[in-house]
C-alpha cells in the first residue's frame, strides 16, 4: 500500500485537472448566462439586465429558419437512430460471443467507418443516392410509369441516406461498448441458464440483458446524442430537411442577436437531460442489483 | 443447423448498414471520381482530367506551392499542432484520473465530468469561445483593463489560434479515453517495482508508463488526426469561414454539383490519412489492445 501522504506532484495534477475542466465548461456556461440577457443587450458582456427575452424570441422562430421543425427532426431521428443503435449492437455482440466467419473483417469495416473522415462518408452517402435517383428516374422512362415521372423527386431524406449517415458514426461506438461488456462476461450464467432448461431466447431475455443492461443504455446515450449533435457526415446526406445542428451551423454566420445562446442553451439542456437520465437509470439499475442480487459467498 | 446460423442473423443488420452506407458509398466515390461531369450532369466516362486539375501545375511550379499543396501544409500544420496539444493535456489529465485519483467512484465521476461535453452539440461549443474571444470579448476585455494591450487583439477570433483553440477543446476527450484506458491496464505492481528498484517518479514515467500507454496514445492519436484531417466544420466556423482545408473544398465542390470533382478530392484526403495510420501502427501494434 501507498502511504497515506499525497505526493507534491497530486496538487499540481489535481489543479491541472481542475483547470482542464474549467477549459471544458468554462465557455458553455458563458452562453448559458448570456443567452439571459436583456433585451437590449448584445454578443459579449457586460450583460444589459436579466430577461427570458431571447427565449421568447426563440418560441416565435429564428428569421427564415424554421429552427423548431428542425428541433424535432433531429429528435425523432435521434431516437430511431438510439433504437437501432442499441438492437443492431446487441446483436452483433452476441454474434460475435459465438464467432462467425467474417467477424473480423466486420471489425476492421465498423472501425474504419469511425476512421474515414466524415466528409468523405457524407459525401459518398449523397453520391450514392444521387446516382440511385437517376436509376429511378431512368426506370421511370422506360416503364413510362407516370407516378415515377411526375411524382418523385429524391430518394435521399432524414430516414433514408440521413439515417444510414448517422448509424455509420453511432454503431463503431454501440458496438465497442458491447466488445468491452461481453469481454468481462462470464459464459458460466448462460450455461446455468441452459442447463436449468432455457431455450436460446430465454437465455438471452432472463440471463443476458438483464446484465448488461445498464450497458444498454450507455449504448442509449451513443446512440442519441451522436445522433442529435451529428453534423459532418449529416452534411451531404439529409437530403431536402436539415437537422437542428445543420440550421445551427447556418446561424452562426448570420444570426447576430443572444438569440443562437438561447438555442445553444436549449439544445445543450435537452443533451444534458438525456445523459442525466441515462446516468440516473443506470445508478438505479445498479442499487437495484445490489438489492436483489445474490447473497452467495457473504457468509451467514 | 440452427445455432451455426444464428450467429450471422445477428451479425446481419449490422453488416448491412455498413455495407450499404459505407462500403458502396466508398466504391462508389472512387468510381465517380474516374468520371466526367459538366454543368448539368455526372457523365460515366472515365477520365484522369478530376486528378489532373487538382495537382495542376503542382509539380511545375515548385518550390512555389499550388492551392492543393497550400491546403494540405496548412491542414497538416493544424493537425501537428492539434494533436500535440490534446496529447500533452488528455496525457496528463489521464495520468491524474488514473494513478492519482484513488476511488473507483471518484474516478468514475471525474470521467464523467470531462466525458459529458462530448455529448453536447460541437457548434453550441464552438459558438460558446465567441463572447469570450470577440473584439469585445472577456479576454480582450481583461487584457485593456490590466493595460497590457492598448487595443483589442484581433487574432484571438476567426484565426489559426481560434481553430486549434477549439480543435482541442472539443476533442482533447479522444486522447483522454484511450490513454486512460491503457493507463488502468497497467499492472500497479510494476510502478511499485519501479520505486523500489530506485526510480524517481519522473524516471517511472518515461519509462514504465509511457511505454504501457503507447497504444491508448497511438488510438487517440488516429482519431484526433483524422478528425483535423476531414475537418470542415470547425476550420468554417472558428476560422470565419476564411481559412481553406481538404474538407471545406469537397464541401463547396458538392454544393457546386461538381461531384466527380469532390469524389477526387475524398479520394486523395483518404489516401493520405490512410497513410498516416498505417504509418502510426507502425510504431504501434493497436490490435493487441482492442
Amino acid at each position: 500500500m501507498q502511504s497515506d501522504r499525497r505526493p507534491a506532484s497530486f496538487y499540481w495534477l489535481a489543479a491541472f485537472f481542475i483547470l482542464f475542466v474549467a477549459f471544458l465548461y468554462g465557455p458553455m456556461l458563458t452562453i448559458l448566462i448570456l443567452s439571459f440577457q436583456g433585451p437590449d443587450g448584445g454578443l459579449t458582456f457586460p450583460m444589459n439586465g436579466v430577461s427570458l427575452h431571447w427565449f421568447t424570441t426563440l418560441m416565435e422562430g429564428v428569421g427564415v429558419v424554421d429552427i423548431w421543425s428542425a428541433f424535432g427532426r433531429s429528435l425523432r431521428l435521434g431516437i430511431v437512430v438510439m433504437l437501432i443503435t442499441v438492437v443492431f449492437s446487441v446483436a452483433a455482440g452476441l454474434a460475435y460471443r459465438r464467432g462467425f466467419l467474417g467477424a473480423a473483417p466486420l471489425f476492421y469495416i465498423v472501425v474504419a467507418s469511425l476512421i474515414v473522415p466524415s466528409i468523405v462518408v457524407s459525401l459518398g452517402i449523397g453520391l450514392g443516392f444521387r446516382l440511385l435517383d437517376e436509376q429511378i428516374m431512368a426506370l421511370g422512362y422506360a416503364w413510362e410509369s407516370e407516378a415515377i415521372l411526375r411524382d418523385f423527386t429524391t430518394s435521399m431524406g432524414l430516414y433514408t441516406s440521413g439515417l444510414g449517415a448517422h448509424l455509420t458514426w453511432t454503431l463503431p461506438f454501440g458496438l465497442l461498448i458491447m466488445f468491452a461488456v461481453f469481454n468481462r462476461f462470464d459464459h458460466a450464467f448462460e450455461e446455468a441458464g441452459r442447463d436449468l432448461g432455457a431455450s436460446p431466447w430465454q437465455v438471452v431475455r432472463h440471463v443476458i440483458l438483464p446484465i448488461i443492461g445498464p450497458s444498454l443504455i450507455g449504448v442509449a446515450l451513443f446512440g442519441f446524442t451522436l445522433s442529435f449533435d451529428e453534423l459532418a457526415r449529416s452534411s451531404q446526406a439529409m437530403g431536402s430537411y436539415n437537422t437542428l445542428p445543420l440550421e445551427l451551423q447556418g446561424l452562426t454566420t448570420t444570426v447576430t442577436t443572444p438569440e443562437i445562446y438561447a438555442l445553444g442553451t436549449l439544445t445543450t439542456g435537452v443533451s444534458l437531460l438525456v445523459i442525466f437520465t441515462s446516468l440516473g437509470v443506470v445508478m438505479g439499475l445498479q442499487r437495484r442489483r445490489r438489492r436483489l442480487g445474490s447473497d452467495a459467498g457473504k457468509g451467514v | 443447423m440452427r445455432p451455426r446460423l444464428m450467429p450471422y442473423l445477428q451479425a446481419a443488420p449490422l453488416s448491412l448498414v455498413f455495407a450499404l452506407f459505407f462500403l458502396v458509398p466508398l466504391a462508389l466515390t472512387l468510381v465517380v471520381s474516374f468520371w466526367d461531369y459538366n454543368e448539368y450532369e455526372i457523365i460515366p466516362a472515365f477520365t484522369w482530367m478530376n486528378y489532373r486539375e487538382i495537382f495542376e501545375g503542382c509539380v511545375a511550379d515548385l518550390p512555389e506551392l499550388c492551392l492543393t499543396f497550400k491546403t494540405y501544409l496548412s491542414t497538416l500544420k493544424f493537425c501537428f499542432l492539434v494533436w500535440l496539444f490534446t496529447l500533452l493535456i488528455g496525457f496528463t489529465v489521464a495520468y491524474f484520473l488514473a494513478f492519482h485519483v484513488r476511488t473507483l467512484t471518484v474516478q468514475i465521476l471525474l470521467f464523467l465530468l470531462c466525458t459529458i461535453p462530448f455529448w453536447t452539440s460541437n457548434v453550441i461549443r464552438m459558438i460558446s469561445w465567441v463572447p469570450l474571444l470577440g473584439r469585445n470579448g472577456l479576454v480582450n476585455d481583461a487584457l485593456m483593463d490590466a493595460g497590457l494591450v492598448d487595443e483589442p487583439l484581433e487574432w484571438l477570433l476567426f484565426s489559426d489560434f481560434s481553430v486549434i483553440l477549439a480543435f482541442v477543446h472539443l476533442y482533447t476527450l479522444f486522447m483522454i479515453v484511450p490513454i486512460f484506458n491503457s493507463m488502468m491496464r497497467i499492472d500497479r505492481s510494476l510502478l511499485e517495482a519501479a520505486l523500489d528498484a530506485g526510480a524517481s517518479g519522473w524516471q517511472t514515467l518515461t519509462n514504465v508508463v509511457i511505454p504501457l500507454s503507447k497504444p491508448g496514445i497511438a488510438i487517440g492519436s488516429i482519431f484526433v488526426i483524422t478528425i483535423v484531417m476531414g475537418d470542415f466544420i470547425t476550420i468554417g466556423v472558428m476560422g470565419g469561414q476564411q481559412i481553406a482545408s481538404i474538407g471545406k473544398i469537397i464541401q463547396v465542390e458538392m454544393s457546386y454539383l461538381q461531384f466527380p470533382a469532390a469524389a477526387a478530392n475524398a479520394v486523395i484526403l483518404l489516401a493520405v490519412v490512410l497513410l498516416i495510420i498505417t504509418a502510426l501502427t507502425r510504431i504501434v501494434d493497436i490490435r493487441k489492445e482492442l
